[in-house]
């Protein structure tokens, strides 16, 4: 069996579960380290330099790191990477001194951005420093796109939002507020720029076609609603409502509801918990907010009397799985359900009716724009999409990743340099030996369970609109938090040739990773019924070595529940493990990673 | 020495056996041997034999005496009796303790220097007993504890750390052991767990003194080019002549049974041995044939490994002597001081 190739950042990165699963690849575990030494704004820059809104994302984010968490497969609960990211941002102080500071030496190329998301203010973020004047055009009269429309202000307040668009737009963006593109090809022609960056995100809420969809005012479309109560144009709603959808918008929905005089309120599902999209503390919370869900039920007409919104029926469904293997509905019975108001949270889509459809920019079948997945280019040479506007609905962390993604290709396109000749990756590996029995981080496994956040109580909550329900870690909840990273950045390193195979790393380790084998040549399964413990996640890498000098058998390792705590390198009386720190090098827009 | 514990968190997919235990729980304290010393590799072996045959580890004994080697006890099987007698007697305190409570399971753990030098008297009357004991040697060929002297079973030639080589000839544990009765002997080697596992398990079954002679480098004071005890010089020189494969009572034999190179052989309480012969020529039945080819074998500088010689048909010490199936501490007082009248009438036997 030939040895795992190491020489490359993929294999050392996909170890760091997540940072491998962050979509701008955040380098997690340094900077919790560095929250749990109180270096709060070092921590905060250092995310920053890949997801560009550690306040927002703090608070807001999707955390696809956290399902990836090793914890989560040590133990039950993943690391509460999220809110220690928060603890960074809300105990940096004044970091403006330390963020690049304009005026920028101009290069002369112009770059316009349509709306003013999270990916246009990324891609202004990585471009402004770099010279380039950029335009950002936004429809509404505030920078921020959803994440100020759309995310009610209970989750994410408005100051920390206008802080972190502030130090972008401080770098010297052009911000044009209440400015709708209405035609791209007007803007193409007469706009005098050098590339054009799509991120007017997917503004358009699904609607619901059923009898009686527009007999009453009282029927809303979820995000078009959470807008408008955003920006106080509305401010209350009727006693009974009825949210249609079990997404995330359909969570922001009903707990709004609840603060704007809603008592009796209630998220009316198809199908079964296991189904749901909106994440799980989503629901946890608006369930603590007395938020009924009401699973199985299928929508099948608006009841209106007079004018005026009586309810809602309901077909009531029973789930089961056919010959196919397919999910099949059967109609139990039909239900009344009393409301007045009700709410559409089906989901959204983009919507391009401004650009033409004859300016070389193709769209497929279904209405979407074709868009190159690594480029983010269009078919039309110098416009790029990113953020929901590229492929549909995703989240602010993706709309980030896709800011940086084209802001290189912008890049390189106004350079004149070919868009596929991207930077690559780079990546350090630096040994964390300090002393006989001393390593740079704390390599000791901290048995804490995850800390649970504190939540204002429910009556301040529902008096306020605008009060942040989540309080923040406090110190000793941070401290023991910050304890329960398994530092998965500072890997365990093997010299083949150093090893004289006394088992003694093997006896040690607590989680049974390693295994001496005899080559089982291409034999995988041969392999994998000979390790220490079962493989119990088959996607998680081995590291097979090089044979060994004595008997020519291979070390493996079974990255899955390491948990670095280094007892392996410790108990090598001949340092054929160390343990060392990765650094994975990203290329942003006129910084190359350094090369590997 | 390893300043941080390791830590209680386990695989969440360890195996458990019968008793409900995972190999973790058969843990003892961290080891303070030097990092690589083969002793700590025998540890992971009996934690790994005792977990597979599901021992309860407060119906042992750990037994040991003076050493690097001796020191290991304490770091198997955190939940076993144990005794660090003084140097060199293991074997009499083993003895004493297995005659008060035949229902211990004996494990004793010993030095070359402990049972070869110091303690040779005591290890060779215990085998001739047929204490029922397993009975690990922990063989480096030098004094680990000490700093690393010559002990009793370092080759001749072989040489210190220094450069100085060995004078004088050394005891083969395995020769003396077949010479003077023993019913259960092996070697091993520290470094090959497929191989000593099911040695041990098998020892841990045999009903009598089970001798297992492991070599187990000192990576400190005996790793070195021209040492005869080190990593790469056993695993060139090693000739395992006959594989054992430990059998649990319930299992099933599935392997055929090949008649000349297979032997199975029932041990004590139902578990049986597999004996698969590598050497053509060996028969680890036959202790004329055992002691002959293992002599000459040396003498051509090879380490010959394996389950070296079997016999399950002699009596154990407990039948010999007649000792108290019951364990003392479970006899009434009567019983155990039965008075002067008692003592009166035995001494009246004898006069
Ligand atoms: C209710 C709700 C809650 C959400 N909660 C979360 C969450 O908690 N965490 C998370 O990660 N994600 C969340 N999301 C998703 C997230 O907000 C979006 O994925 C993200 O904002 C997309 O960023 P973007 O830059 O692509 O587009 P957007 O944020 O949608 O920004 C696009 C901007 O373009 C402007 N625009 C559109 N068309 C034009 C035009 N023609 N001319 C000028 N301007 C235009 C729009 O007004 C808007 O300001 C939520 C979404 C919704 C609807
Ligand atoms: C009566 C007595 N004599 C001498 C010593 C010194 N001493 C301690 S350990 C040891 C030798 C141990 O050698 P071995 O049994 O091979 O153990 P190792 O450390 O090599 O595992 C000696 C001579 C002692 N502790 N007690
Ligand atoms: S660092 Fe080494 S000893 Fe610790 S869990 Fe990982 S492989 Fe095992
Ligand atoms: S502890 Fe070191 S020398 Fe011993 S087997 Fe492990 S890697 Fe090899
Ligand atoms: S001195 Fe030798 S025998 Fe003793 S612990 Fe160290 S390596 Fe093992
Ligand atoms: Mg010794």
């Amino acid at each position: 069996m030939l040895p795992t190739d190491v020489s490359r950042p993929d294999y050392w990165h996909r170890v760091v579960d997540c940072q491998w699963a962050c979509p701008a690849h955040t380098n997690v575990p340094e900077y919790i380290r560095l929250i749990g030494q109180g270096r709060y704004a070092d921590a905060y820059l250092l995310n920053r330099e890949s997801n560009v809104f550690p306040g927002i994302l703090g608070r807001t984010c999707d955390r696809p790191c956290e399902p990836a968490c090793r914890r989560g497969r040590v133990e039950e609960q993943p690391v509460a990477i999220c809110r220690l990211k928060r603890v960074a941002a809300d105990l940096k102080g004044e970091i403006r001194d330390r963020l690049p500071r304009g005026p920028f030496r101009k290069n002369g190329k112009r770059i316009a951005c349509v709306g003013a998301g999270p990916a246009s203010l990324t891609v202004a973020n990585d471009l402004l420093p770099l010279g380039y004047e950029v335009t950002l055009f936004e429809k509404l009269s505030a920078p921020g796109g959803l994440m100020r429309s759309n995310i009610p202000a209970f989750r994410l307040p408005e100051s920390v939002l206008d802080e972190e668009i502030g130090y972008i737009l401080d770098m010297g963006a052009d911000l044009r507020l209440s400015t709708p593109i209405t035609s791209m090809r007007r803007l193409l022609e007469d706009g005098g720029f050098d590339a054009v960056f799509v991120g007017s995100g997917a503004p358009r809420g699904k609607d619901l076609d059923a009898p009686g969809r527009h007999d009453s005012p009282n029927v809303h479309v979820g995000i078009e609603w959470l807008e408008s109560v955003a920006f106080g144009h509305t401010t209350s709603v009727g006693e009974r409502v009825l949210v249609i959808g079990v997404g995330n918008t359909a969570m922001d929905c009903c707990r709004t509801a609840r603060r704007l005089g809603g008592r009796d309120v209630k998220v009316m599902a198809r199908r079964d918990r296991p189904y749901f999209k909106a994440s799980p503390w989503e629901l946890e919370d608006a369930e603590e907010e007395g938020v009924e869900i009401v699973v199985n039920h299928a929508p099948r007409e608006f009841v209106v009397r007079d004018g005026r919104l009586q309810g809602m029926l309901f077909d009531r469904l029973e789930w089961s799985v056919d010959a196919q293997g397919r999910q099949r509905s059967r109609t139990i019975d039909t239900v009344f359900f009393p409301a007045d108001d009700v709410i559409l949270a089906i989901g959204q889509e983009t919507a391009f009716p401004w650009i033409e459809r004859d300016i070389g920019i193709a769209f497929d079948a279904s209405g979407q724009p074709v868009v190159d997945r690594v480029t983010h280019q269009s078919s039309r040479e110098g416009v790029f999409f990113g953020g929901d506007a590229a492929w549909g609905p995703l989240n602010i962390i993706w709309a980030v990743a896709h800011g940086h993604a084209a802001a290189i290709s912008i890049d390189l396109h106004c350079r004149g340099e070919p868009l596929d000749r991207r930077p690559p990756q780079g990546m350090r590996l630096v040994s964390t030996k300090m002393g006989l029995h001393e390593w740079s981080y704390a390599n000791d496994y901290d048995a804490s369970r995850r800390q649970k956040m504190v939540h204002v109580d429910l009556e301040r909550r529902f008096g306020d609109l605008r009060l942040e329900v989540e309080v923040g870690f406090d110190a000793a909840q941070t401290a023991r938090e910050v304890a329960r990273c398994l530092n998965c950045d500072v890997h365990t390193v093997f010299r083949a040739s150093a090893c004289i195979e006394c088992d003694a790393c093997i006896d040690i380790c607590p989680v049974q990773c390693l295994t001496i084998v005899r080559d089982p040549g291409d034999d995988l399964q041969a392999l994998e019924a000979r390790l220490s413990a079962p493989r119990a996640h088959p996607d998680q890498p081995l590291y097979v070595s090089g044979p060994l000098p004595q008997t020519a058998r291979l070390m493996v390792k079974d990255e899955d529940v390491c948990i670095h705590c280094g007892l392996c390198t410790e108990r090598c009386p001949t340092s054929a493990w160390d343990m060392q720190k990765f650094d994975l090098l990203q290329p942003y827009a006129g910084r190359p990673a350094c090369p590997t | 020495m390893t300043y941080i514990k390791k830590p209680a968190v386990r695989h969440p997919g360890l195996e458990k056996n019968a008793l409900g235990l995972t190999l973790r729980d058969y843990e003892g304290s961290m080891s303070t041997l030097c990092a690589g010393c083969g002793h700590d590799s025998i540890t992971a072996a009996i934690i790994r034999a005792c977990h597979a045959l599901s021992i309860a580890p407060h119906t042992v004994a750990k037994l040991s005496g003076i050493g690097c080697s001796s020191k290991t006890p304490t770091y198997f099987l955190g939940g076993a009796h144990g005794f660090n007698s003084a140097h060199g007697r293991m074997p009499a305190i083993a003895t004493g303790a297995g005659a008060a409570n035949r229902r211990l399971l004996l494990l004793g753990v010993s030095g070359d220097g402990d049972s070869l030098s110091i303690g040779l008297g005591q290890m060779a009357h215990a085998i001739r007993r047929n204490l029922r004991m397993t009975y690990i040697l922990e063989n480096n060929g030098v004094y680990g504890l000490t700093k690393g002297q010559f002990s009793a079973s370092t080759d001749l030639g072989s040489k210190s750390r220094r450069g100085d080589p060995n004078v004088v000839p050394p005891i083969d544990p395995v020769l003396l052991a077949l010479s003077i009765g023993a019913t259960f002997v092996a070697r091993s080697f520290s470094g090959d767990k497929d191989q000593l596992v099911p040695i041990l398990e098998a020892a841990l079954c045999h009903d009598g003194l089970a001798f297992v002679d492991v070599i187990s480098p000192c990576v400190t004071f005996n790793d070195h080019e021209g040492s005869t005890k080190s990593y790469a010089y056993v695993r060139k020189h090693g000739l395992p002549v006959v594989h054992a494969d430990f059998v649990p009572p319930a299992d099933p034999i599935t392997l055929e049974q090949e008649p000349g190179t297979t032997q199975i052989v029932p041990l004590h309480g139902g578990a049986r041995v597999r004996l698969t012969k590598v050497a053509q020529d060996y028969d680890p039945r036959d202790r004329v044939r055992a002691f002959a080819f293992v002599q000459e074998h040396l003498a051509r500088g090879e380490i010959v490994t394996g389950l070296l010689f079997l016999d399950e048909s002699r009596p154990s010490m407990h039948e010999v002597m007649g000792t108290v199936e019951t364990p003392l501490v479970e006899l009434p007082y009567e019983s155990l001081c039965p008075g002067a009248a008692a003592l009166d009438a035995i001494t009246e036997q004898w006069r």
